[in-house]
């Protein structure tokens, strides 16, 4: 490896140097740059427009409290919405995946498939809609019986919102926006378990349940990570569903059910975008860069969880 | 404690493709039975429908009778992860589960058939597994470590001590040697000599020295051509398999003059 960038050795350079590989190594290093390089764009951006919002006195901020005090309850907003989804839909990603690499008939698991793949074609303004006309109204006696019987947690503390355009909601909708994602990466890793170490856990005299346990999930656990911190992704930064559905702004509180919801970094700007002006636009880039770094955060995390165990993680 | 297989009249399939036909041929207990025969003759189908593997594959199903000390292990009401706890397994690839500790390995035949186990009652087991598969000294200092950081050989003696650690009836072995060094070969083979006390024990090999070293009876299996399933051809005891055998094809492939 070290011949290669030594010019003082100039045929041992000749000999590996040949123009396919050059071609290739050099389109490959090309995007890896390009897309560093966007990213570092849009970092930049973010923080010079940013900046004003940034420095700018308390009371000339919207809100007239400070950028902390705007952009916190956003903050919160977008993570109960977020890790509520997550929730909600890794459980059941990984229990589709499961059941359609190890359960279904070869004919129902492929046809299963397909009608998940589908739900991540569908538009998030579609999503908006179906949480806002179906979704909400259905879910309004939930929040009521949430509020009479689980109202000592905070998070169902109540007063139930009547139309069901809470967090709550919004939760759910993500959830099944970020259903596909999860699963499809969660079959791939399941369906590509090796077949020696299921035979293995089969000829000790594992069950179906048994062998999954001892042989898929470990083997599929970091894919599974890696996919629902995509959802997760996803779900920080949905926007549209979420302006649609969530009618909040006021206060920044636990609470899922109640009709004072805080909103959500994403939706946020959206829905003030248009009107903003000067400062205002500065505060919501600021805004935009905070989402940013969370996502950021989150990816970083991620990478954490799965490399963790790396010895034991049977790629060796 | 050792079982006796008898089977019967036993045809296996893949789908629609017969691969094995007409096996019959009684297992003893307490001894090493070798399965020999030339690649592709079902050797390891016929291994693997002794403790019901064969039906993990999709389609694949068996015809025929497999009674170990008198239970009919196809019988209507036997729960094949029955039949997998008392007939245990070792593959020609060492297959140790990645996400588990040495340790881990070891219990994890222990873990599914049994309820709760007592720290002391486990570490008991592990070290009589692993010193029955002459692994103890090699990997007691480090038994928390994962199970793939060990050699081949290592590993396919971790295989063995996981097999064991459940008191199987019977022990079967599918080319446990072929991706080992004649060192752990050796190892191995002294190993299943000192196991035959305890189990019955079924190997399938394609090295006839190995048949010849270990093995109180061999069978061999042979095939008459692409597409036509695998017979049994000849059963008997090694010496005289490898002496004076009744079939003039035993005798060509064991020769060398198979073809
Ligand atoms: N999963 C499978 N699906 C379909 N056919 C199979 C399958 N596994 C094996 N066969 C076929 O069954 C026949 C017997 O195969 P088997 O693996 O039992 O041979 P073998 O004697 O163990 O050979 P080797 O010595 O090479 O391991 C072969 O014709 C093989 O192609
Ligand atoms: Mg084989």
């Amino acid at each position: 490896m070290t011949a290669t960038k030594a010019p003082s050795e100039p045929r041992s350079q000749q000999a590996v140097r040949r123009p396919g590989d050059r071609i290739f190594a050099g389109s490959a290093k090309a995007s890896g740059v390009f897309i560093l390089l966007v990213l570092a764009g849009v970092a930049a951006f973010l923080v010079s427009e940013a900046v004003p919002a940034l420095t700018a006195p308390a009371e000339d901020v919207p809100g007239g409290e400070g950028l902390g005090a705007y952009v916190a309850p956003l903050v919160l907003g977008t993570l109960l919405g977020a890790v509520l989804a997550l929730l909600v839909a890794t459980p059941l990603a990984v229990g589709i995946a499961l059941y359609v690499t190890y359960y279904a008939p070869r004919r129902v698991a492929a046809t299963m498939g397909y009608v998940i793949d589908l739900l991540a074609a569908i538009p998030s303004v579609v999503y908006g809609f179906w949480g806002l006309a179906v979704l909400a109204p259905a879910l309004v006696p939930f929040h009521v019986w949430a509020a009479d019987t689980l109202g000592f947690l905070s998070f169902f503390a109540g007063p139930a919102s009547t139309s069901g355009r809470t967090m709550f909601t919004v939760g759910l909708v993500l959830a099944v926006m970020i259903l596909p994602i999860i699963s499809a990466i969660s079959r791939e890793v399941f369906s590509q378990a090796p077949a020696l170490h299921r035979e293995a856990a089969l000829a000790l005299g594992a069950t179906r349940w048994e062998m999954i346990r001892m042989a898929v999930l470990p083997y599929g656990k970091s894919g599974v990570i890696g996919g629902a911190m995509l959802g997760l992704g996803r779900a920080l930064g949905e926007t549209m569903a979420v302006a649609i559905v969530l009618s909040g702004g006021a206060g920044a509180t636990l609470n899922l059910i109640s009709s004072s919801n805080p909103s959500t970094i994403a939706s946020n700007i959206a829905l003030r975008f248009p009107e903003a002006t000067g400062l205002g636009i500065n505060t919501l880039i600021a805004s935009g860069l905070v989402l940013f770094v969370i996502t950021l955060a989150v990816n970083m995390l991620a990478r954490w969880i799965v490399n963790r165990r790396a010895d034991f993680s049977g790629a060796n | 404690m050792a079982k006796r297989i008898e089977v019967s009249d036993l045809d296996i399939y893949y789908g629609d493709f017969k691969a094995v036909e007409g096996v019959n041929v009684a297992i003893e207990p307490r001894s090493i039975t070798a399965l020999i025969g030339p690649s592709g003759c079902g050797k390891s189908t016929f291994l693997r429908s002794l403790n019901r593997m064969h039906e993990v594959i999709p389609g694949a199903r068996v015809e025929g009778k497999v009674v170990m000390d008198g239970q009919d292990l196809y019988g209507a009401d036997v729960d094949p992860v029955n039949v997998r706890r008392q007939i245990g397994m070792v593959f020609q690839r060492p297959n140790p589960f990645p996400t588990m500790s040495i340790y881990e390995n070891v219990l994890a035949g222990n873990r599914l058939n049994s309820k709760r186990m007592k720290k002391a009652e486990a570490d008991d087991v592990v070290e009589r597994s692993l010193r029955g598969a002459n692994l103890w000294n090699e990997v007691k200092d480090r038994l928390d470590r994962p199970g793939s950081g060990l050699s081949g050989g290592q590993q396919q003696r971790l295989c063995i001590a996981r097999a064991i650690a459940v008191e199987p009836d019977v022990l079967l072995m599918d080319e446990p040697c072929s991706a080992l060094d004649p060192i752990s070969t050796l190892a191995i083979e002294d190993l299943m000599t000192e196991l035959k006390d305890r189990f019955t024990i079924v190997i399938v090999t394609h090295n006839m020295q190995q048949a010849a070293r270990v093995s109180e009876s061999t069978g061999f299996f042979n095939l008459n051509g692409v597409g036509q399933p695998g017979r049994l051809i000849e059963f008997n005891p090694t010496e005289k398999i490898f002496s004076n055998p009744d079939e003039k094809a035993t005798e060509d492939y064991i020769s060398g003059r198979f073809g």
